[in-house]
């Protein structure tokens, strides 16, 4: 029988572009989040409003549909604001989903003390936030502007070219507001987990970020009579920032350039909050 | 029939960062790191060139400190030094892409299994993933954790921990090991087959290797130099490979009523002396034999009680740098 004796050699193989190596924690780390059935599921279900909504376009462009059952045409309008709604849908939905796959993604590696591992390969900070971010971003560009984009193309196949010349500044709309929403996501959910490394600490922290900035935002209006308040409400600010990109006729206590102004500060805080944190070891001076 | 087994070698030419031939493995040029107001590292120059290095010093010596400030994680406050000839200020990359690095504290994810955080840690290197993934089970092979690489790293027990730690640190195939306190909570048998396994990657030549441990039995057990830091000082630096070839003739006397006289005359010998309380240690010269000792003990009225032939242990070293 032979006995086989493992020793160790050195490796001389080829090695990957180092500006590739970020990809490795995207392809765990989202792989590790498909393992939970829940969050397989409710990723599932976030597509079911894009799929209602390319129903609805369809009908809309369905005439007899129409007429047989309200005699008219113009029931479903496809417009600047169908896809507003579309968005603060997919918003709210990629805010939950947040909830629930963004601590996991850094709090793991902090409880365990694995990052001396990580970094001790010729693999940067900026590369391990990059590798976890890109895991939401794309995540979260799944379920918002990709079938928003998608439900444009199928509306502007359906109802011609001048619709879509005169609609086509609503995908830039769509792309930038789920960018926008996407950075803040995914920087807050990475920044809490990273302070907190408690998984279900940093969900329900950034639940109460979101929320409580609200009602705490609301106070501060109606005690000081302004409207500054706002700007720590995150929802306020982005609800701003949307209805701006969609040329949605609403007042607003705020302008939205303010609003922008605001919510890249918030993404400037959060992103030194998570460098401060993301170290191999800390220096406790 | 004993058949080693070669960790998978893919063809092709590797991008991996060469280690400068020549240099030292280790240069220390006036390392100091300083964190706040404290001075961990104070001036530290030395020249380390072993195949196994050893890093020996108390609780709170500075040698992890030492060890991060090598791998990049701390910012020398001045100073430099070099990593297999590579500048840890200026080429940190490739510094980290030359070494393998196993951490004190555990550090593993524990809802990972080992084979594919290895295998992970192993494509961070730059490993791709099929080489990768072949890596990952050959070095779980070569650590012994072969049977346990499917489990669940959370349900390890700290022998295996410690191993799986080893197993991530060499898969990447480094030029250099640094393993800091591989033994840490590990039972004696535990503790002997990390020994081993370390030996045996010593020995396969194709890495150097830094070894950091209060544990004087594990750097003596496995290294052939030895940097034992004090309070952030280099305290004492032995190349213990050069002593045990030096083949030289060590005597341990304990005397009554020896003095500086006596101490003198052997001297004159040309023997090397060391004294410790009522204790002589020395280092007999070419052409001294043990009558001569005799002899000047009886001019100089000093009565030999016990003698021995002994060399310096590591303890010794250790306890005399320590006093230092």
């Amino acid at each position: 029988m032979a006995v086989y004796r493992r020793t160790y050699t050195s490796y001389s193989g080829v090695l990957t572009p180092p500006r590739s190596r970020f990809l490795v924690l995207f392809r765990y780390s989202r792989k590790n989040l498909f393992r939970s059935k829940f969050q397989t599921g409710f990723f599932v279900l976030c597509f079911f409003y894009p799929l209602l909504s390319l129903i609805a376009i369809y009908l809309a462009h369905n005439l007899s549909f129409l007429e047989r059952y309200s005699g008219s045409n113009q029931l479903l309008t496809i417009d600047n604001k169908f896809f507003f709604v579309f968005i603060t849908v997919q918003g709210v939905l990629a805010f939950m989903l947040t909830a629930f796959t963004g601590p996991g993604l850094i709090s793991p590696d902090l409880a365990n003390g694995a990052l001396p591992l990580y970094f001790c390969r010729p693999f940067s900070r900026a590369e391990y936030v990059v590798g976890k971010a890109s895991v939401l971003a794309i995540l979260l560009s799944e379920i918002t502007w990709v079938p928003g984009v998608i439900l444009f193309a199928v509306q502007a196949s359906l109802a011609g070219s001048s619709w879509t010349w005169n609609h086509l500044w609503i995908v830039s709309s769509l792309v930038l507001s789920s960018f926008l929403w996407i950075a803040i996501l995914s920087l807050l959910a990475m920044a809490l987990s990273a302070w907190v490394k408690w998984r279900i600490v940093a969900g329900a922290l950034l639940l109460a970020v979101l929320f409580f900035g609200g009602g705490f935002g609301q106070a501060i209006n109606a005690v000081m009579r302004t409207q500054s308040g706002h700007f720590i409400d995150v929802v306020y600010l982005i609800g701003t920032v949307w209805t701006s990109l969609f040329r949605i006729d609403n007042d607003r206590g705020i302008s939205s350039s303010a609003a922008w102004i605001a919510l890249l500060i918030y993404c400037g805080i959060c992103l030194a909050l998570l460098v401060r944190k993301v170290r191999a070891y800390e220096v406790i001076k | 029939m004993n058949m080693a087994i070669q960790l998978g070698a893919a063809d092709g030419t590797s991008q991996q960062a060469a280690a400068v031939p020549g240099t030292p493995v280790i240069e220390l040029k006036g390392l100091s790191v300083q964190f706040g107001r404290r001075e961990i590292l104070k001036n530290l120059v030395c020249s380390l060139r072993g195949r196994a290095i050893g890093l020996l010093g108390p609780n709170g010596a500075g040698k992890s400190t030492l060890i991060n400030t090598l791998l990049g994680f701390y910012k020398p406050s001045s100073g430099s030094a070099s990593v297999l000839g590579h500048d840890i200020r200026t080429e940190t990359g490739k510094i980290r892409s030359l070494v393998g690095y196993m951490p004190e504290n555990d550090a593993l994810i524990s809802k990972m299994s080992a084979v594919s955080f290895v295998q992970m840690m192993a494509e961070l290197s730059g490993l791709p993933p099929a080489a990768a993934l072949e890596r990952a089970h050959e070095a779980l092979f070569c650590v012994g954790l072969a049977e346990a690489r499917y489990r669940e790293l959370g349900t390890y027990s700290l022998g295996m921990k410690q191993l799986a730690k080893l197993a991530q640190a060499i898969a990447h195939g480094p030029k250099l090991l640094i393993l800091d306190e591989p033994t840490n909570g590990l039972d004696p048998s535990a503790r002997q087959r990390m020994i081993r396994m370390i030996r045996d990657i010593r020995d396969s030549q194709q890495l150097q290797i830094v070894l950091c441990s209060h544990l004087l039995r594990d750097v003596e057990d496995t290294c052939e130099e030895v940097l034992i830091l004090n309070q952030g000082r280099i305290a004492h630096y032995s190349n213990l490979e050069e002593e045990r070839k030096a083949n030289k003739r060590f005597l341990e006397l304990e005397t009554y009523g020896a003095n500086g006289d006596f101490t003198h005359a052997i001297e004159q010998l040309g023997c090397e002396c060391a004294t410790t309380a009522n204790r002589l240690k020395m280092i007999l010269a070419e052409g001294i034999e043990i009558r001569d000792i005799y002899r000047i003990a009886a001019e100089h009225d000093v009565r030999i009680r016990r003698l021995n032939f002994r060399r310096d242990t590591l303890e010794d070293i250790f306890l005399k740098a320590m006093e230092g």
